[in-house]
C-alpha cells in the first residue's frame, strides 16, 4: 500500500478531487448551480469561461476559502463540506496561488517560502531553508532570495508565490487566474513554471484566460457560464468542435 | 558636582530663583527618587498598554460574541470617561472594596503589611487600561488595513487565526498604525502625572511637595515642563527610530 492512503479510504486510483452537485451562493446570488467533475492524480484541468461565471469561486471552494451550501467536494477522500473539517489537513494537501500573488510584503522572497513550513508544519528551519533555496532556484529566481516582494516584478512575485505554495509539499495545486494581473512578457515565465510542474506530474486545477496555454497543457477543459459547466472535453476536441452555442460564442470572442 | 550646586546656590542668592533640588541634598534625593518612580511608572504603563492593545485587538476579532461584547464594553468605558476619574475609582473604590472584602493579598514589608496592589499598582492598572483601550482601537484600524487577500493567502497555507495574526496580520498592521500609536503613547506618558491624585511619589507629586516646602512654585513648574519635554522627546525619537527600522522595501 502506498503511503498516500489515508484513513479516509482514498486510494490513488480514485479521483483526487471529486466534486458533486456543488451549489454556492453569496446571499441570494447563486454563483454555482450544481457543478460536478473529477480530477485524477497527475491531471491538469483548465477551467475557462466569461467573467462572473463562478470559476474562481469554484476553485476557492476546493480549499475551503469559500464555504458551500449544497453538494460535496472530496479531496483525497476528505469531505470539504463538513462542519468538522480539519482545515489544516486539507490545506496541507492543497496549494493555492492567487491572481494578486498575495505575498507577505514584510518578508523576503525566501522567507515567504519558508514561513508556512516552519510555522504551520513546525519543520526544522535548516531543512526548510535548504528546500526553500531549491524551490527559489526551481522557479528561476536565484539571486532574488533576499529581495522583498515590493522589489520584484509581478511575474517574479508570482513565481515566489508558486514556490511558497510548493514548500508545503501539496498534492494538488490550484491556480486562480494567476497571469491575469501580469504584463504580457512576464506571463511566459510564470506559465513555463506551471508547465514544468505539470510535466513533473503535479495535479493542477487552473482558472485561466490563456487559451493557447490551456490547449497546450490541459488534459481536460471545462467551460463554465452562469454557474454551470456548459461543455467540457480534452483540448483537441474542445477548441475545434464545441457544440454549445455559448461555448462557441465565447471561443469566437477570445481566439 | 560641587560647582553645579554652588552655581544654583549662587543663583538663589543673587536672583531669588530657588532651584533647591540642585543644591540641597535632601531635596535632590527626593527629586531623584521621583525621577525613578515616574520612569518606572511610565515604562510599565507603556508596555502594559501595548500588551492590552494587542490582546484586545486579537479578542475583538474573536468568534465568541461574548468576548467581543466584553471588549466593546471595556473600550467604551475607558474611552468615554476621564482618566482622572478612573484613577480615583480604581484606588478608592476597587482597591478599598477588595481590601475590605479580604480579597487583596497582603505583603509583609518587615513589620507591617501592605496590600499587593497599592497606589502605584492602581495607577499602573488604571493608566494601562486607559491607554490600552485606545491602543486596541489603533491596532484595529491597522488590522483592517491589511488586505483580505493577504489573510486568505495565510489561510490557504494552513495558518490558524492565531498564527496568521502573530506572523502575518499583526506585523503588517503594526506598521500601518505606528504614527497613531506614537501619539497615544505620548499622551499616556503625560497622563501618568495623574498618579499625583493618589499620592504616587512620581514627578508631579514630588514637585508639589517640594514647592510646598520651599515656596518655589515657578521654578518647579519649569523643572516639570523641561522634564516632560525631554521624556517625550526621547520617546518620540525612539518611536521614529523604530518606525524607520520597520520600513519594508517597496511597500507602503
Amino acid at each position: 500500500m502506498s503511503e498516500t492512503v489515508t484513513n479516509t479510504g482514498w486510494t490513488p486510483d480514485q479521483p483526487m478531487v471529486s466534486i458533486k452537485n456543488l451549489h454556492k451562493s453569496f446571499g441570494d446570488l447563486e454563483v454555482l448551480k450544481g457543478v460536478s467533475f473529477d480530477v485524477m492524480k497527475g491531471e491538469v484541468i483548465c477551467i475557462i469561461g466569461p467573467s462572473g461565471s463562478g470559476k474562481s469561486t469554484l476553485i476557492r471552494c476546493v480549499n475551503a476559502l469559500n464555504d458551500i451550501q449544497k453538494g460535496s467536494i472530496k479531496v483525497e477522500g476528505i469531505e470539504v463540506n463538513d462542519p468538522k473539517l480539519d482545515k489544516l489537513e486539507l490545506r496541507k494537501k492543497v496549494g493555492m496561488v492567487f491572481q494578486q500573488y498575495n505575498l507577505f510584503p514584510h518578508k523576503t522572497a525566501i522567507e515567504n517560502v519558508m514561513m508556512a513550513p516552519i510555522h504551520v508544519l513546525k519543520q526544522p528551519k535548516a531543512e526548510v531553508e535548504e528546500r526553500a533555496a531549491r524551490l527559489i532556484k526551481k522557479v528561476r529566481l536565484e539571486g532574488k532570495e533576499q529581495s522583498y516582494p515590493g522589489e520584484l516584478s509581478g511575474g517574479q512575485q508570482q513565481r515566489v508565490a508558486i514556490a511558497r505554495s510548493l514548500a508545503m509539499n501539496p498534492e494538488i495545486m490550484l491556480f486562480d487566474e494567476i497571469t491575469a494581473a501580469l504584463d504580457p512578457e512576464t506571463v511566459k515565465e510564470v506559465l513555463f513554471t506551471i508547465q514544468e510542474l505539470a510535466e513533473e506530474g503535479m495535479t493542477c486545477i487552473l482558472v485561466t484566460h490563456e487559451m493557447g496555454f490551456a490547449r497546450e497543457i490541459a488534459n481536460h477543459i471545462y467551460f463554465t457560464d452562469r454557474g454551470v459547466i456548459v461543455e467540457h472535453g480534452p483540448p483537441a476536441s474542445f477548441f475545434t468542435d464545441a457544440k454549445d452555442p455559448r461555448t462557441k460564442e465565447f471561443l469566437s470572442q477570445i481566439l | 558636582m560641587e560647582v553645579f550646586a554652588d552655581f544654583f546656590r549662587d543663583l538663589y542668592d543673587t536672583t531669588g530663583l530657588n532651584f533647591v533640588i540642585f543644591y540641597e541634598e535632601y531635596e535632590s534625593e527626593r527629586f531623584i527618587a521621583a525621577v525613578w518612580t515616574s520612569l518606572k511608572l511610565i515604562v510599565i504603563c507603556l508596555i502594559l498598554s501595548l500588551v492590552v492593545g494587542i490582546v484586545g485587538a486579537w479578542a475583538q476579532g474573536a468568534k465568541s460574541r461574548i468576548v467581543r461584547l466584553v471588549m466593546a464594553g471595556y473600550i467604551q468605558f475607558f474611552r468615554n470617561t476621564p482618566p482622572f476619574v478612573q484613577i480615583l475609582f480604581f484606588y478608592f473604590v476597587v482597591g478599598t472594596t477588595l481590601e475590605r472584602a479580604g480579597l487583596m493579598p497582603l505583603v509583609d514589608m518587615g513589620g507591617w503589611n501592605e496590600p499587593l496592589i497599592g497606589n502605584f499598582g492602581w495607577a499602573v492598572v488604571s493608566l494601562s487600561f486607559f491607554a490600552g483601550a485606545f491602543n486596541v482601537e489603533i491596532f484595529r484600524s491597522g488590522i483592517e488595513a491589511v488586505p483580505t487577500a493577504t489573510r486568505e493567502a495565510a489561510e490557504a497555507l494552513g495558518y490558524t487565526r492565531l498564527k496568521s495574526f502573530i506572523y502575518v496580520i499583526f506585523p503588517l498592521a503594526f506598521r500601518v498604525c505606528l504614527p497613531a500609536l506614537n501619539n497615544n503613547l505620548v499622551n499616556l506618558l503625560k497622563t501618568t502625572t495623574l498618579a499625583y491624585a493618589i499620592a504616587v511619589p512620581e514627578m508631579m507629586y514630588t514637585a508639589n511637595q517640594i514647592w510646598s516646602d520651599n515656596v518655589n512654585v515657578t521654578e518647579m513648574m519649569f523643572v516639570l515642563f523641561i522634564y516632560y519635554i525631554v521624556l517625550v522627546g526621547i520617546l518620540v525619537w525612539l518611536m521614529h527610530k523604530w518606525e524607520r527600522k520597520m520600513i519594508i522595501l517597496g511597500y507602503n
